[in-house]
């Protein structure tokens, strides 16, 4: 079992996101005296008589100021059973950038509804950029629970309705799970409330506490782009040569036939090195440094993968763009696209799609791409790029694009179509009520 | 052990793992993206830490950055003779920026409370344009504090060394975007998303040296705005600040004017871990006069350039 957990968290202004994650870090004691202190005087002097758990996580002077999460926040807490990294992503329709941001590395995320409000525009939204964005599982947090009397009907019909969302959006059900809470209150956060007797599943922190995180398949093909070059030429390694990586997906063991990507290259793994010596395999996420068999010709940015399963270096890439930038994107738009460790010259071809976001359906040959919009796109690359289906690896299947002018991250890139919607086959997807 | 222990062990193990990894990756980015980086180093337990894992980066070849210290002026001697220490055992380049020589020369003025923590910021920024520095490494953690929670793992910053919490670029998968103009540079957080007791479980782990103030040891000592500061030249104590000697550590390593020592017998690496899982106080709040001027102190300074 993994024991660290990375989550996300998604939802609209005002459903209490901030005062959720307050709750789990306050009631995990996770929450120190003199931050509380802090928090105590800054909510007395807003004239509030209980602290305003939001406090704890709103960081920056403009967002307390406005009451509102204004950029991504990583919050950090641990139980016995786990270490929790959480993305804390402002719900506010222009920073939905955020949530792509925060979803790009999480392995659950937590949307929120307000029990009053039900499943909104914004909640089907999110679940389709987390599901594009290939997050394994989702909880939905139906919050403030105690503002319609803990009324079990109500809950009933809100998970309902979001699991039918979440399935038609290719979730497993067994993948999403719906819970009341009241993060003001504490009801089923921590600790499970007395009020809600008709809900028998678990509290929030229980469930990420117990949920299985599918490690990286450890079946899956080896990939290992290489960072770095390790040539010492000191007098204890005048020939050391090893190449420095993070594993990217599946496993590699001394002895293990290696295509070295783009030259086609072939060899064997002569030694696994780390500072503490050697190892008799690494899997997905450990960083390594190869030694190889054959002397070759092996630079930054080339892709070391199983002999037997190499992914085919592509100079054409037909990708998912999440356009993260003000600056729309136009068809034949030069670009800057980052996959791996290796940067490379670009130019986008032929924008195919669009989703419309409010349909939840999509747009033939849209013009542009404008901030927060995702679409179809095919991006050609100067140099032939070994990819993977951002499907078979969230690691190998995606890119960045970068404005070559000042460097800004304009797009997170997806190889393939993980949306039925975004495949053109949008009857997949009902547009809802 | 009983299985909840052990299973308590095994998290924290495979945990630590994962952050070793996540850390050694962000380094070789750096060491294969950028001409000049450097790794900002205090002496304190971070920037040890730090140092520690680019050694792992790249063994067996030597570390590919020099060390950059603000130094200023107001130091532990214990600190000092470790930085130097460190430096000479691993063959390393140093780099010193002195708040001293700035205020000798006149460019910086002392403050009437004698802190020096806020007048780093010039020095620091003096010395990466001097050095044409484009990648520095900090051991900043996003748990010490709000603002810092906010920040990117690469995080640019402008001509003026500037931090723009609104305009930050997004950070995806572990895809991380070096690119910069001319004058600007990027700050780099390879233990981001470690906390306090990861720190220390690695230190542990490792058996990282570390300067023996971190350890209990006996000091004069007086109180000041509620903290225990120690004599030194930054003016202390005062009339009426009574020196008293305790047995005492430190939990973090800063200037000697603003940064507290707590009362502690924790001598060993496991005490220290022992205390500070109990400890009901952040390390900042309990020892770190700098952060209480007020609300948002910390996004301040880091917007003027600050780490």
């Amino acid at each position: 079992m993994s024991s660290l957990l990375r989550l996300a968290t998604a939802g609209s202004v005002d459903d209490g996101k901030s005062t959720l994650v307050g709750r789990l870090l306050y009631d995990t004691k996770s929450v120190l005296a003199d931050q509380l202190d802090a928090v105590t005087r800054a909510s007395v002097d807003r004239g509030l008589s209980t602290p305003d758990l939001s406090l704890l996580v709103d960081g920056l002077r403009s967002e307390r100021e406005q009451g509102i999460t204004i950029d991504v926040a990583y919050r950090y807490f641990a139980t016995p059973k786990r270490s929790f990294v959480l993305a804390d992503t402002p719900g506010h329709v222009q920073y939905t950038r955020n949530t792509v941001t925060g979803a790009s590395t999480a392995q659950l995320a937590v949307l929120l509804v307000d029990a009053r409000k039900g499943v909104i525009e914004q909640t089907r939204r999110h679940a389709a950029v987390l599901a594009l964005l290939g997050v394994p599982r989702l909880v939905l947090a139906v919050n403030k629970i105690d503002l319609v009397d803990y009324d079990e009907e109500t809950f009933r019909v809100i998970a309902k309705e979001f699991t039918d969302h979440a399935t038609s959006l290719g979730y497993a059900e067994g993948s999403v799970l719906s819970v009341p809470v009241s993060a003001l209150v504490g009801d089923n956060v921590v600790d499970r409330s007395e009020r809600t007797p008709w809900y028998t599943g678990p509290t929030l922190l229980s469930h990420l506490e117990d949920v299985p995180v599918a490690p990286d398949p450890h079946d899956a093909p080896f990939r290992f782009p290489v960072q770095y070059v390790i040539r010492p030429r000191t007098p204890e390694h005048p020939d050391y040569r090893g190449y420095a990586g993070q594993v990217a997906a599946g496993t590699v063991r001394p002895g293990d036939e290696v295509v070295v990507l783009p030259a086609g290259l072939r060899t064997t793994v002569e030694r696994i090195d780390t500072a503490d010596g050697e190892l008799p395999e690494a899997a997905a996420g450990r960083s390594v440094t190869l030694v190889l068999a054959h002397d070759l010709d092996i630079s930054r940015g080339d892709v070391i993968a199983a002999g037997a399963s190499a992914p085919v270096a592509t100079d054409e890439l037909d990708a998912t763009l999440a356009w993260l930038s003000e600056k729309p994107l136009r068809p034949g738009a030069r670009v800057l696209v980052k996959h791996g460790a290796r940067t490379v010259q670009a130019f986008v071809d032929q924008l195919v799609s669009r989703f419309d976001e409010q349909k939840l359906s999509t747009v033939e040959s849209p013009e542009t791409l404008q901030l927060n919009e995702i679409g179809r796109a095919r991006v050609r690359v100067a140099e032939p790029l070994p990819v993977d289906d951002y499907e078979v690896s969230r690691r190998t299947g995606a890119f960045l694009v970068i404005d070559p002018a000042d460097g800004t991250t304009l797009a997170a890139g997806m190889v393939g179509a993980p949306l039925p919607v975004l495949r053109g086959d949008s009857d997949v997807v009902s547009p809802g009520p | 052990m009983t299985t909840l222990e052990q299973v308590a062990a095994d998290a924290a193990t495979d945990n630590l793992a994962a952050l070793e990894s996540e850390a050694i990756h962000i380094f070789r980015e750096v060491a294969g993206e950028f001409d000049r980086p450097v790794i900002l180093f205090s002496g304190g337990k971070d920037s040890t830490l730090l140092l520690h894992l680019a050694i792992k980066a790249f063994w067996p070849a030597p570390v590919p950055f020099p060390l950059l210290h603000v130094d200023t002026g107001h130091n532990f001697d214990e600190v000092i003779a470790f930085r130097d220490h460190v430096v000479e055992k691993y063959g390393l380049r140093l780099i010193v920026a002195s708040v001293q020589d700035w205020i000798d020369d006149g460019r910086l003025t002392e403050r009437p409370d004698g802190t020096r923590n806020p007048l780093q910021t010039q020095p620091l920024l003096g010395a990466i344009e001097e050095n044409k520095f484009d990648a520095v490494f900090g051991g900043g953690r996003r748990d010490e504090e709000r603002a810092r929670a906010k920040e990117r793992i690469f995080s640019l910053r402008n001509a003026f060394g500037q931090w723009d919490p609104r305009r930050q670029r997004p950070e995806l998968w572990n895809l991380y975007n070096g690119r910069h103009r001319p004058g600007e540079h990027v700050r780099v957080f390879p233990l981001s998303n470690w906390t306090e007791a990861d720190v220390w479980n690695y230190i542990a782990r490792e058996k990282v040296e570390l300067p023996s103030i971190y350890y209990a040891h006996q000091r004069p000592v007086y109180k000041r705005d509620g903290m225990w500061l120690t004599e030194g030249p930054w003016g202390g104590p005062r009339d009426g600040e009574e020196v008293r000697e305790l047995t005492v550590r430190y939990r973090t390593v800063g200037d000697g004017s603003c940064t507290g020592a707590v009362e502690s017998t924790a001598s060993t690496v496991d005490e220290v871990i022992a205390e500070v899982m109990a400890s009901r106080l952040t390390e900042r709040g309990a020892t770190r006069a700098d952060d209480r001027l007020s609300e948002a102190a910390m996004e301040d300074r880091k917007r003027e350039g600050y780490f």
